[in-house]
């Protein structure tokens, strides 16, 4: 089998639309959630869980014939759990500010669904190669529902994408405009709306994912 | 004393899990199909949180700070993998005892059981009483500094957890006749309805104790 067949075509895209982790598999909302009143943040963390997914994918198919059966949850954790800390003090190094605002969010990602459902449906079961691809996969799938809806939460609630001022200062009413921040969008409860709408744009659209 | 009871109930209503941190939101969009199932898990989850706080933070304070182990040794970088390991046994403990006392429960909770071991909400409990610490119990309400704000804390997340997931079952076994829009159906209209939810768990966000 070559590396980029038709079938490990299939196994990188079908998270992306088809397969999405977010809006069909139901895997790793809470952070979805949490993470995405602002776009960078949101985009730090698809970062940070893509690379994660696809490295402990590629671990536990690596050692995936010699786990035994009974105790493979508690090995997968401690694999991720492993990454996860070279990753939150990789942040921590760099990027400060946004690993601040990601708080315990960072840490959260070893709980993250979408890594254990990922390691136990797939990595199990297959090589390193479609391990890896099924992870790159997975987490660009979580990734594109965080930036849109941090897109949509910070253009809304801020007025501004990466900081950078999109609606002009001018447009406020406190200068004489006539525009006026939507609170509402800042708060948790909108994040939950605004997924259930991408949810509902998606299967409007894939009319077979309909139940 | 007065500090647990603020501990307690502001762990409840105010720094809600599900409403306000959306820790655990898989096993509680899964699970939440009937009452009696979605309150077994809470009981589950109150009980693994009840043990696995405490615990981590005689580990935080005890093994893993700054200087507790011996003199500038720091091991914080460690708590991840620490914190989940004790989780991860918990939980098997947690389902021997389920598996043995109700089988009824042990069936219907199915998989979701050892998931509680990756319930955000477990390990999202751990780790804000890791940065609670830090507070000033002098200053703040929200400090922990001993085992009973552990307990008290733990306690009132589970219990808000349980709170939250009960109340989505009830709406949603509810709204199994309700005509909702195709593309909506299941997924989509369970989010609204969580969304709705935690706008009025908003309106608790000025209670002062």
């Amino acid at each position: 089998m070559s590396l980029f067949s038709k079938e490990n075509g299939e196994v990188f895209m079908g998270p992306l639309n088809l397969n999405n982790p977010i809006a069909v598999q139901v895997l790793g909302i809470c952070s979805a959630l949490a993470v995405t009143s602002q776009l960078k943040p949101a985009i730090v963390m698809g970062f940070s869980v893509t690379v994660i997914t696809a490295f402990s994918n590629v671990i536990i198919s690596l050692i995936r014939k010699t786990i035994p059966n009974r105790i493979r949850i508690i090995v997968q954790l401690v694999v991720v759990a492993a990454l996860v800390t070279i990753v939150s003090n990789i942040l921590k190094a760099y990027v400060y500010d946004v690993s601040v605002q990601l708080s315990v969010y960072v840490g959260l990602i070893i709980t993250n669904c979408i890594l254990m459902g990922r390691l136990e449906a797939f990595a199990m079961q297959n090589g390193p190669w479609e391990s890896f691809l099924d992870g790159i996969g997975n987490g660009l799938g979580y990734a594109i529902v965080l930036v849109i809806v941090g897109f949509i939460r910070e253009l809304l609630g801020f007025g501004t994408l990466f900081d950078f001022r999109i609606i002009p200062e001018s447009a406020y009413v406190d200068n004489g405009g006539l525009y006026l921040n939507n609170g509402m969008m800042t708060m948790p409860a909108m994040a939950l709306i605004i997924v259930a709408c991408v949810i509902w744009a998606h299967r409007a659209y894939n009319k077979d994912l309909q139940s | 004393m007065e500090h647990f009871i603020s501990l307690f109930v502001r762990s409840i209503f105010v720094d809600n899990m599900i409403f306000a941190f959306f820790l655990g939101m898989c096993s509680y969009l899964a699970v939440s199909k009937t009452v009696k199932t979605s309150l077994g898990l809470g009981v589950a989850v109150t009980f693994v949180l009840l043990i696995t706080v405490p615990v981590d933070y005689l580990l935080q304070t005890k093994v893993l700070a700054d200087g507790a182990l011996a003199e500038g040794v720091d091991l914080t970088f460690l708590a991840f993998i620490l914190f989940i390991a004790v989780i991860a046994g918990m939980v098997q403990l947690v389902e021997m005892v389920v598996e043995r006392f109700s089988p009824s429960l042990y069936a219907a909770l199915g998989i979701f059981l050892p998931l509680i071991a990756v319930n955000c909400a477990i390990m999202g409990a751990s780790l804000f009483m890791q940065q609670r610490i830090l507070l000033d119990p002098e200053t703040s309400t929200q400090a922990i500094s001993g085992v009973g704000d552990c307990v008290a804390y733990a306690l009132g997340s589970g219990i808000g957890w349980t709170l939250a997931i009960v109340g989505l079952a009830a709406i949603r076994e509810k709204m199994a006749y309700s005509d909702v829009p195709k593309p909506l159906q299941g997924l989509g209209i369970t989010f609204i309805t969580v969304g709705l939810m935690a706008m009025a768990f908003m309106c608790f966000s000025g209670l002062k104790i």
